[in-house]
């Protein structure tokens, strides 16, 4: 809402610069963008002018050579507009005058003549846009005058960011009330109610009262019919009727004002709609009533198809949810939305129907939002307006018609109103505002601030019974409501105390859940992994990039509904995806290695939970639409450290990645397995033969694996190993805190290695487990260090050697005792078709 | 006897002291303590000697064998640690070539820093940290959060809808963490003092905005709670965040879930809220305005409170705060990251240079 300054001070002049209003404005609850200056920055050295003498330029067809009364003598200018002419009272640029845009008016030679200032154009001062050539004002002001008495240059215009609920601030009258609040500068009486209308307007009342005395002359009932089908929509339409209406030009200052706010000038009756708009936030419309037959607009639901020609030159398709103004023959506007072109006003146009109406709120927005249109009246109109505020709009514009536009109004409005919302005064409770803000404001300071905000106020008791004007009817409907009130104009930033909220014994913290999650991030840090945050949504072929079959349940995708483009269409399902491309986008700009972690949701549209928050189950009684765990995704490219002078480190491998799989969850206090089960088929998006399920307790809990050479090559990649995770169910199992002490110092373990010779394809892990499950409770830990094959081992067979270790909690272990133990392992070995080397 | 064997003390020791190698002071050793020296041959002949001199004899002597074994020892390990200095001294590299590179540290993302550092100071004010859906039904996000229907309200935030058959828009993207502000309150009742940081998303895209982006939403409800413990609370966070001299300014506005609704703006940590620098040039971090704005807050509204009043938020014997403000934004100031997309670009020189 930009509001010129000179305007808002017709009704209050808070008599601070226009950057202090802004200031206390904002500390009030209306945050002020910015305040811009229209038209030169300053308005030194423009002065009125009389033009008494031109010629053609001698060198020039289309440049004339002026003599021009500027009040201290005569001077030469010379001036291109082509309607230039003696006796013309003009404003004039003097030398050392600066133009909107910064150029300065100097003295100057134009072929050869010389010129001494400027003749200024309305464009040329931003008063305007006419192209007509140079502005030429009424006759009157003596030259010399300072142009500034006449026109409003270097104009400031306050910005104002208007919240939604503050539909009052939405009309300058509203926003000169909140500075009268703020400044406690007198404030004028409303131009509805005696107030001032325009520069050099009579306030006039009487006259506008006289309006509505039935007496004698045509009235509006007789040439208008308004039939309103949904009051629901419309819960009121107001309409007058005026005659003999000349319709022209604005006068000057009203073209300026709607400039500066930032509207275009387009003939006096239509920028009257729009001046009343601006002036008390209520919009209206003109129709050319002739052209409306019979006088008569219906207002009812559009059918679905009609459509409708709007001023704005486009067509628009209604539907039936959508309210329509209708004459006898068709459309002729969308309600709360725009007018239609059938009945516009133009020049020819003498009898003019002033409409200010009222709408639906919730349906002007839908509307607006379905047709894409979006209008000054709608922006209004979908915050919801009062039925009353129509009356005062008729008011400010019969006076304005008559005024400037010589019109003759009809007596007595066409007024088609909808039961009225109900109005009850508000109780603000003794203490209630204390209690709220922390902050003891007096009763009668309280009552202070909302008289001065347009209030009613009475007293019963220690509490206030406040009645609320239409303007802030729908903001201001609770006891709550009127604390904020009360509280931003008492110097809230300054007056309100710093506390903490009282109640000891509080405990914060993490849960365990979130404290392990940090524990794994850093786990992957420590190994080298530099976390990412990657976008939520992707591409929905990035389910191809990763082969993933149709049927997979991670190609079912949250898809969004208006997202801001395809590639960010579907929210992803894996994370994979968006760590591959960051590897890709690090590649490209000349890393030589990325090791790189997302700890970050996925989303599922359907399926269980795992456990906790990070397993996608949240607090609250209704459960979430979609299934977001928590993953954890790891990838490593090119080699596994840095380069240095010592040598190239190896590249990086399988088992580099599952070490880190490895650290990740000792660090947690747990451990996985990475397994091969036959008949379930690996990873579409790994290479088959090395990669497997993430094991948890026999469950998977995710994968790992060298990522398959066309997925690697779809992100430009040679190779890269990942793993992805389920975070949750890992957190899970996590012993961290629940540790009880076994001790260790008293009875020594006693290792013992042997080699065992397999199958190629026999995995070390059936190896373990046959000698674990042989080895009993004495046999605590074996691990594999070494693995060979070749010289010394036969064809299709490899060389596993273990280290085994035993241990007694209670005894040192006797060869003796280990030797049935050791037999029975060997002869499980043997029977799983193990060879004992050596 | 006895003068003897002190002199031989005196030689023995000067010769010992003399020897340069371990050679030669194994050859002093064999001569004053070996089978065939001197003090050994006085030593192995204290039986032939009259009776009163044994005593002083064999005394003394023992004595002088011990302080010759002594020195010599001492000086073995002398002439070792000598020799093992000389060798060590020939055995040079070049310090200055570069160390080997340990295997490679990571670094955690600035976003999950700031996070983190954010939900440590809350923690210290008492708050429990929750973490809601990210995908969320419209009642959440906005009609329990008094946004009603057809409310323009919820044009302020654009916001993803997610797809439906139905074409009903009642599911979304959140467009804030404010949703849990409910969930938190419909699961447990009063009092509850909580944060909630999390992804949020706005249909919105250019150098100060993300489609999607991180915010702190905290939530106190409570007996007797007010808003000027909205701004004691604030400002303890933010100078734990922003230093100790920090000042906090609160601005009326609006939300629909909070009333009184105030933004929030900490005075700017680069000019101390002067707005100038010291060399009386504008301060470019505040644009000389002396505040940074952070975020929104107020006092929760008793509309809010009537969605979960089962679950024992009765608006008249409960008040409660809420707040909520951008992580990236606390990233950008505190290490000076001037574009928000960077924080999605993941380019690993950028996330090197936050340990
Ligand atoms: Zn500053």
């Amino acid at each position: 809402m930009r509001v010129p300054y000179e305007w808002m001070a017709d009704y209050c002049d808070p008599g601070l610069e226009p950057r202090v209003l802004a200031e206390k404005m904002a500390m009030t609850g209306t945050e002020v963008e910015r305040v811009v200056t229209l038209g030169p920055p300053s308005a030194e050295r423009f002065v009125i002018g009389k033009v008494l003498e031109v010629e053609k330029h001698p060198d020039a067809d289309r440049l004339n050579v002026c003599q021009v009364d500027t009040g201290d003598g005569e001077r030469t200018i010379v001036c291109g507009a082509p309607n230039v002419a003696a006796g013309q009272t003009v404003v004039v640029a003097l030398p050392g005058a600066v133009m909107p845009g910064g150029m300065k008016i100097k003295q100057a030679k134009l072929r050869g003549v010389e010129s001494n200032g400027m003749i200024c154009s309305e464009r040329e001062l931003e008063l305007g846009e006419g192209h007509d050539g140079i502005l030429v004002l009424g006759d009157g002001p003596a030259p010399g005058t300072p142009a500034v008495e006449l026109l409003p240059l270097a104009e400031p215009v306050l910005e104002l960011e208007v919240t939604p609920n503050r539909t009052d601030c939405f009309g300058i009258y509203g926003v000169a009330r909140e500075a009268h609040a703020i400044s406690g500068a007198g404030l004028a009486a409303p131009p509805w109610d005696g107030g001032p209308i325009g520069p050099g307007l009579a306030s006039e009342p009487d006259e506008i009262d006289r309006l509505d005395d039935p007496v004698g002359e045509e009235s509006t009932a007789d040439r208008v019919r308004i039939v309103v089908q949904d009051d629901d929509l419309c819960p009121r339409f107001t309409a007058r009727g005026y005659t003999d209406v000349k319709v022209g030009p604005s006068p000057l200052w009203l073209k300026a004002r709607l400039i500066a706010a930032g509207m275009r000038p387009i003939s006096n009756v239509v920028d009257i709609t729009n001046y009343v708009m601006w002036l008390t936030g209520q919009p209206m419309h003109a129709y050319d009533l002739d052209l409306v037959p019979e006088g008569e607009l219906i207002i009812r639901r559009a059918e679905n198809g009609e459509k409708v020609a709007a001023l704005d030159g486009s067509e628009y398709e209604l539907n039936d949810r959508m309210v329509a103004v209708a004459d006898r023959n068709g459309l002729a506007g969308i309600g709360g939305m725009m007018g239609g072109s059938v009945s516009e006003v133009s020049e020819s146009t003498t009898t003019v129907l002033m409409e200010a109406a009222n709408w639906n709120g919730p349906n002007v927005l839908r509307t607006s939002r379905d047709l894409g249109l979006r209008s000054e009246a709608s922006a209004r109109f979908e915050k919801q307006l009062h039925p009353d505020l129509t009356l005062r709009a008729q008011a400010v514009a019969a006076r304005l018609m008559v005024e400037i536009c010589g019109a003759t109004p009809m007596t007595g409005l066409v007024d088609v109103a909808a039961t009225p919302p109900l109005e009850k005064p508000i109780r603000l409770r003794s203490g209630r505002v204390e209690r709220v803000l922390g902050m003891a404001i007096s009763t009668d300071r309280q009552a202070e601030a909302l008289t001065m905000l347009g209030f009613g106020v009475e007293r019963d008791g220690e509490d206030l019974l406040v009645s609320v004007p239409p303007d802030r009817f729908f903001d201001v409907t609770r006891e709550i409501d009127l604390v904020e009130e009360v509280g931003r104009i008492s110097d809230l930033d300054r007056n309100l105390p710093a506390t903490l909220p009282s109640g000891a014994g509080r405990p914060g913290g993490l849960s365990r859940q979130q404290a392990l999650q940090r524990r794994a991030e850093d786990s992957l840090r420590e190994s080298g992994f530099d976390e990412m945050v990657g976008w939520s949504f992707t591409d929905p072929a990035e389910t191809d990039r990763l082969r993933l079959a149709e049927e997979d349940p991670r190609s079912s995708t949250v898809r969004l509904a208006n997202p801001l483009s395809e590639d960010q269409s579907v929210m992803r399902t894996i994370l994979l995806g968006s760590v591959l491309g960051a590897a890709q986008r690090n590649l490209a700009r000349g890393a030589d290695r990325v090791a790189l972690f997302e700890s970050g949701r996925v989303y599922l549209p359907a399926g269980e939970f795992g456990p906790g928050p990070l397993g996608g189950d949240f607090p609250g009684n209704t459960r979430p639409p979609s299934n977001e765990p928590q993953h954890l995704c790891a990838v490593m490219v090119g080699p596994i450290d840095p380069a240095s002078w010592r040598g190239e480190s190896g590249a990086t491998d399988f088992f580099a990645l599952k070490g880190v799989l490895e650290h990740l969850a000792g660090g947690l206090g747990t451990s996985v397995t990475v397994e091969q089960v036959p008949g379930i088929p690996a990873e579409p998006f790994l290479h088959p033969g090395k990669s497997g399920p993430v094991v948890l307790d026999g469950r998977p809990i995710g994968w790992i694996g060298e990522v398959h050479p066309s997925v690697a090559a779809e992100y430009d990649l040679e190779g890269a190993v990942a793993f992805e995770i389920a975070l949750a169910d890992l957190l899970e199992s996590s012993k961290v805190g629940e540790e009880s002490y076994a001790d260790f110092t008293q009875f020594p373990p006693v290792d013992r290695d042997l080699a065992v010779l397999v199958d190629e394809g026999t995995h070390a892990a059936r190896v373990v487990d046959t000698v674990e499950e042989a080895g009993g409770e004495l046999l605590t830990s074996v691990s594999v260090f070494d693995v060979y094959s070749g010289e010394g081992v036969g064809e299709g067979q490899k060389s596993l050697a273990l280290r085994l270790r035993f241990r007694a909690p209670d005894r040192t272990l006797s060869d003796e005792e280990i030797e049935p133990v050791w037999q029975a392992i060997i002869d499980a070995l043997a029977e799983s078709g193990g060879t004992l080397r050596g | 006897m006895v003068e003897r064997i002190e002199e031989i003390q005196l030689e023995g020791m000067a010769e010992v002291e003399a020897a340069g190698t371990a050679a030669e002071l194994e050859e002093v050793r064999v001569r004053y303590l070996g089978r065939k020296a001197e003090l050994t041959g006085i030593l192995r002949g204290i039986a032939d000697l009259p009776a009163e001199q044994r005593g002083p004899v064999g005394g003394t002597g023992n004595k002088v064998r011990k302080a010759l074994e002594a020195a010599i020892e001492s000086k073995v390990e002398g002439l070792n640690n000598a020799e093992l200095e000389k060798t060590l001294a020939e055995d040079r590299i070049d310090v200055t070539l570069p160390g080997s590179p340990a295997r490679a540290v990571g670094h955690i993302h600035p976003i999950t820093r700031t996070r983190r550092l954010i939900e440590d100071v809350m923690i210290g004010l008492g708050y429990q940290v929750m973490e809601g859906p990210e995908v969320e039904h419209d009642y959440y996000n906005f009609t329990a959060l008094n946004h009603p229907e057809g409310h323009p309200a919820r044009m302020l935030q654009d916001t993803f809808y997610v797809e439906d058959e139905r074409h009903v828009e009642q599911v979304l993207l959140r467009t804030h963490t404010s949703p849990m502000q409910v969930r938190a309150m419909e699961a447990a009742p009063p009092p509850l003092f909580m944060i909630v940081p999390g992804k949020t998303y706005r249909r919105d895209s250019d150098a100060t905005h993300s489609p999607m982006f991180h915010q702190v939403e905290g939530l106190a409800v409570g007996e007797g709670i007010t808003l000027a413990d909205l701004k004691g609370t604030l400002l303890a966070m933010l100078r734990e965040i922003f230093g100790p001299d920090r000042e906090i300014r609160m601005r009326p506005h609006f939300f629909p879930f909070t009333e009184p609704s105030v933004e929030f703006d900490v005075s700017c940590f680069r000019c101390g809220g002067s707005g100038s620098l010291e060399d009386g040039s504008r301060c470019g971090l505040c644009k000389g305005i002396g505040w940074i704005e952070l975020g929104g807050a107020g006092m929760v509204d008793p509309n809010v409170f009537g969605f979960v009043a089962d679950a024992g938020y009765d608006p008249d014997s409960v008040t409660g705060f809420a707040f909520g403000f951008g992580i990236e934004r606390i990233a950008m100031l505190r290490h000076g990251v001037g574009d928000l997309r960077l924080f999605f670009d993941n380019d690993v020189r950028m996330l090197e240079q936050f340990s």
